[in-house]
């Protein structure tokens, strides 16, 4: 099938073009030099064309995602829209059914979506739900920070059974790369304790969060994986926890990338950006972290930006969320997974005048204006934890208008002047830098431009957006309000070269793809690897072996990478 | 002959699956490790052997085939303003999903087992929430372990040697001895024959032990009277100290909280207890689910409408109000017009006068098994048994998801191809 956009501006960061009046050929489903002359055809009219929207970092399915639905009924009834004769019902607002996850995200122009946490055992679920989430490609992060043969190999400083565990985790649970949440302290909230920095002892386990970190980053690196450590840092929700996020950033000095990007990726700074001692003198301390990126080339990171209104905070980091609960004396959910990490689900509201909430929403912000390089700094509002994704384009008018900013900060607690620099900010970012907070950048985060994400080249997936806005007829600073309205709902969106959405319809419901890593490691590695599992299994496990690895019949339609000891990493479908 | 190991058995909520089976020319004839009411499951007996239909409840039902009793079926279904459809506890995640779909299709009310078990939970962990973990975190750690208004020794067998009493685990290595098992129930059960802690309590009074027990543990014990629902102010000391001590705690409880007076908000001040708890060490709590799979209902339910069960399609989109959306609210308004029985047994369950109006309305049964929702029947489609004979997901009660095994060659039709045709007739008739 054929398919030739006209009169598109383009912006597609990753080859150069910035705004170019062109036309963008597709066919099977990939973009391609050019079509047949008779072929289906958009005219774009000059409006902006994009890749389709890249997510490096949401929670869209799984174990938590339920739960925080199940415990909120009242979001469920948020949002809710019959079927149609295309699209099945929708419901919710933070916590989204399968289906409104799929239409929204399609809807915006986002076309890939990763889930940010899956622990092994309860991979299956989150697997059930990606099946079940139309249209767009995804995949999932899998936990290994706290978990227990991580820590043993790494206490025995044997990296070679960590590569090999690290490999045969991501089999099991069909996952994209390593996901690490409060290292050690999921552990230890087993027991209701947690980690209070990089180099406290877990205790039995006898290792630090620092050395989890460094030990999965070379693992990382050893095996080739397209995204880095996807690190949540330790002490996140506690006041003055940006030194810990430095230092954790400081880690991956350590270590050489083995290709081209970040080795260390630590995500939603909104909620690890924080200054003062408690909550009294609590500030912003973005602007120290954006001074490190802007000095070091490692690390990347993203906004997880604040949304006023309803959120559902989800993370495996247990004991930040029964802080949580405590401190709101809201429902408090809570899951650990045996011999792998801890979870919780706790409700919020994120209001205007309460000064805490005030300065979380500059955090993000600040982090994406003083950070220099925009592929530094991706756009997530960290799902559903700063606000649920339909308010992208919120951030976007956000992050383009200076005007839209002071108009929001003069209904903000006053606190944002004192305790935040953003009122004083007046960078404004345009749409090349958009399409990389929420294309090239992603993709390139998490190792997807050479499988065709984030980008509009030859051989790239033909998973485009058109949006109503005329690049050189605009000026987004004034116009906030139509940015916000034409990234709400793509003109069209196209999700491997068929029109899936057109003017907030879903026009139609394809099946959207499953990314998982398969990296090979030596066979004796993971002889020796398995001693150390089957005994987990014989002694702690409540289930057997046999039954732990996600079937193929959760994943229906993969795409498999390879990577691995000593391969070049390539892609086969 | 075969053996197949690491089977699940399709019996509770426990979803062992370390079972092994013995097959020879298609029949099982022994299994291993597996409780006497779960091999007694997955040998199977006195099965419906072919399709019947009936238009006259007081006559006797017709054999027929396939086609014309999912035909009769679809014409019941099609023909209906507000059909329930209603079970689902024994059949696997798979067959679920096309249930939802059908569900949507007719504008019908989808309702599970839950309804007459644990949806009063559902109702407490929306109002404070679910503080859980996987039974390995209990295997592993718990030191102190109350079953309150449930009986595992009867209904969940395996539940104390697997998970809770007496396995030894990383952190419980002294396996029973480092545990201390506390039992609150109405009777002397044979549970609470082998607790350290037998507590019984007057009957209807499990909410006010529990806020006794919130009160003492948040230092106001001057506030507890001599005698709390038939229990000495003394022992509710004694207990409450246990808990505050404990280093990981567990709260199993069962129909004895959710089903009697004062229901969900049982649950509702037992989630405040456990949270209040994680204030002193680890405590968590967890529902003693009691179908296989009526675990995995709930959570396919809620992912692809938002809600657990009791969800009405008759708008188009999914509305939820147990109180009015549940298969018993719907039957005792007598609104229901046509009923879609399976995997589930309503006729055994529900309140007669539920039953009652179950045997006034057509009635479609799919189940493996003759029994009393049959005698209600218009039309009975026999069905292949979920895990012995397909394989396919289920939800173990702590919420892991687990792929059940095949065993042997099925004779019946799936669940979920005997809902495939129906969801392909009902369009046809409906002419979509």
């Amino acid at each position: 099938m054929e398919l030739l956009i006209k009169n598109a501006a383009v912006y597609d960061p990753v080859n150069g073009i910035k705004g170019d009046r062109t036309d963008v050929s597709i066919k099977d489903g990939k973009i391609v030099d050019k079509v047949s002359s008779g072929c289906t055809g958009i005219d774009a009219g000059g409006r902006l064309v994009m890749a389709g929207g890249v997510d490096a970092h949401s929670h869209i399915a799984g174990s938590k995602v339920n739960v925080g639905r199940l415990m909120r009924p009242e979001d469920s009834r948020a949002g809710i829209k019959p079927r149609t004769k295309t699209t099945r019902p929708c419901t919710g607002y933070t916590v989204p059914n399968v289906y409104a996850m799929g239409y929204r995200y399609a809807n915006m122009g986002y076309t890939t979506v990763f889930e940010a946490a899956q622990a092994i055992m309860k991979a299956r679920h989150t697997h059930e739900e990606l099946e079940e989430i139309p249209i767009i490609d995804k995949g999932a992060l899998t936990l290994f920070g706290s978990n227990w043969p991580t820590m043993d190999f790494v206490r025995e400083n044997d990296m070679d059974k960590l590569a090999a565990y690290v490999s045969w985790g991501l089999l099991a649970s069909r996952g994209f790369g390593i996901k690490v949440v409060n290292p050690g302290g999921g552990e230890m909230w087993g027991f209701g304790k947690n980690v209070t920095g990089l180099d406290d002892v877990v205790p039995e386990f006898e290792v630090t969060p620092s050395q989890i970190i460094t030990s999965l980053m070379k693992v990382n690196e050893m095996l080739g994986l397209p995204h880095s450590v996807h690190l949540h840092c330790n002490n996140l929700g506690k006041p003055g926890n940006y030194t810990t996020t430095l230092e954790s950033m400081k880690l991956a000095k350590q270590v050489k990338a083995g290709k081209d990007r970040q080795v260390m990726h630590v995500t939603h700074l909104t909620f690890n950006a924080w200054g003062g001692t408690n909550w009294g003198d609590f500030e912003s301390r973005a602007d120290e972290i954006a001074k490190y990126l802007n000095n070091n080339d490692n690390v990347t990171t993203d906004m997880g930006q604040l949304i006023f209104g309803n959120a559902t905070t989800m993370t495996a980091d247990g004991p930040v969320q029964y802080a949580n609960a405590k401190l709101l004396h809201a429902k408090w959910g809570n899951g650990d997974v045996e011999l792998e990490d801890s979870s919780g689900v706790v409700p919020i509201t994120y209001v205007k005048q309460i000064s805490i909430h005030a300065i979380m929403w500059a955090i993000g912000l600040e982090l994406a204006l003083l950070t220099d390089d925009p592929y530094k700094v991706l756009l997530t509002t960290d799902h559903p934890n700063g606000g649920p994704f339909v308010n992208y384009p919120e951030v976007i008018a956000l992050l383009m208008s200076n005007r839209k900013r002071q108009e929001e900060i003069a209904t903000l607690h006053k606190a944002v002047h004192s305790q935040t620099k953003i009122p004083g900010i007046d960078r404004e970012l345009d749409f090349n830098d958009i399409a990389i907070m929420t294309r090239a950048g992603t993709s390139k985060v998490l190792g997807l431009l050479e499988h065709g994400k984030g980008h509009l080249g030859i051989g790239a997936d033909a998973d485009i957006s058109i949006y109503d806005i005329k690049p050189d007829e605009i000026d987004p600073s004034a116009e906030h309000s139509k940015i916000k309205s034409a990234f709400s709902s793509a003109a069209y969106t196209i999700k491997g070269g068929e029109i899936v959405a057109r003017d907030g319809e879903i026009t139609a419901t394809p099946a959207g793809r499953t990314f998982w890593v398969d990296a090979k490691v030596p066979q004796s590695h993971t002889d020796e690897m398995m001693k150390d599992i089957r005994a987990k299994f014989k002694n702690y496990y409540s289930i057997n072996l046999a039954n732990y690895m996600v079937q193929d019949a959760y994943v229906t339609h993969q795409n498999v990478i390879k990577a691995g000891v000593g391969t070049a990493a390539s892609e086969v479908d | 002959m075969t053996v197949i190991t690491d089977a699940l058995c399709p019996f509770c909520g426990c979803l062992c699956d370390d079972i092994s089976v013995v097959v020879e020319d298609n029949k099982i004839v022994d299994v291993k490790n597996a409780c006497k009411i779960g091999a007694s499951k997955i040998r199977g007996h006195h099965r419906i052997k072919s399709p019947m239909i009936r238009d006259d409840k007081n006559s006797d039902f017709k054999e027929v085939s396939y086609d014309e009793a999912i035909d009769k079926a679809a014409q019941i279904l099609a023909g209906s303003k507000r059909a329930l459809l209603y079970g689902w506890a024994s059949a696997l995640c798979e067959a679920h999903k096309k249930g939802i779909l059908l569900a949507e299709e007719l504008g019908a009310v989808i309702d599970n087992t839950a309804t007459v078990c644990h949806a009063p939970s559902a109702l407490a962990i929306h109002e404070k929430g679910v503080p859980t973990a996987t039974l390995g975190q209990i295997k592993n750690r718990a030191d102190v372990v109350i079953f309150w208004g449930c009986n595992p020794v009867h209904s969940h067998p395996r539940h104390m040697g697997r998970y809770s009493v007496f396995p030894r685990g990383f952190f419980s290595g002294k396996g029973r001895r480092g545990r201390k098992i506390i039992v609150v129930d109405v009777r002397k059960t044979n549970t609470a024959g082998i607790a350290d802690e037998y507590v019984e309590i007057q009957q209807g009074s499990d909410y006010l032990i529990i806020s006794a027990l919130r009160a003492i543990l948040s230092g106001h014990e001057d506030v507890v009277p001599e005698s709390v629902g038939g229990v000495a102010r003394k022992d509710l000391l004694r207990i409450a100290a246990i808990l505050k001590e404990a280093k990981f705690g567990t709260l199993f409880f069962g129909m004895g909280l959710t089903q009697s007076k004062s229901r969900y908000k049982n649950i509702d001040n037992a989630i405040s207890l456990v949270t209040e708890l994680n204030s002193f060490n680890k405590f968590i709590m967890m529902p003693m689910r009691g179908h296989y799979n009526v675990t995995g209902f709930g959570q396919v339910c809620t992912w692809e409408t938002g809600f657990a069960t009791a969800v009405d399609f008759s708008s188009g989109a999914p509305y939820y109000n147990p109180g009015e959306t549940a298969a018993n609210d719907l039957l005792y308004r007598k609104e229901v017009d046509a009923a879609m029985i399976i995997a589930g047994d309503a006729g055994a369950h529900f309140p007669a006068n539920s039953v009652r109006e179950l045997a006034k309305i057509p009635v479609v049964q799919v189940d493996p098994y003759w029994n009393p929702t049959t005698e209600v029947a218009n039309v009975v489609i026999p069905s292949a048994i979920s895990g012995v004979e397909l394989e396919g997901t289920a939800y173990r009660m702590d919420g892991v998801s687990l792929r059940m095994r095949k065993m042997i060659e099925p004779e019946h039709l799936a669940d979920e191809e005997i809902l495939d045709r129906l969801i392909a007739r009902v369009r046809e008739i409906r002419g979509e």
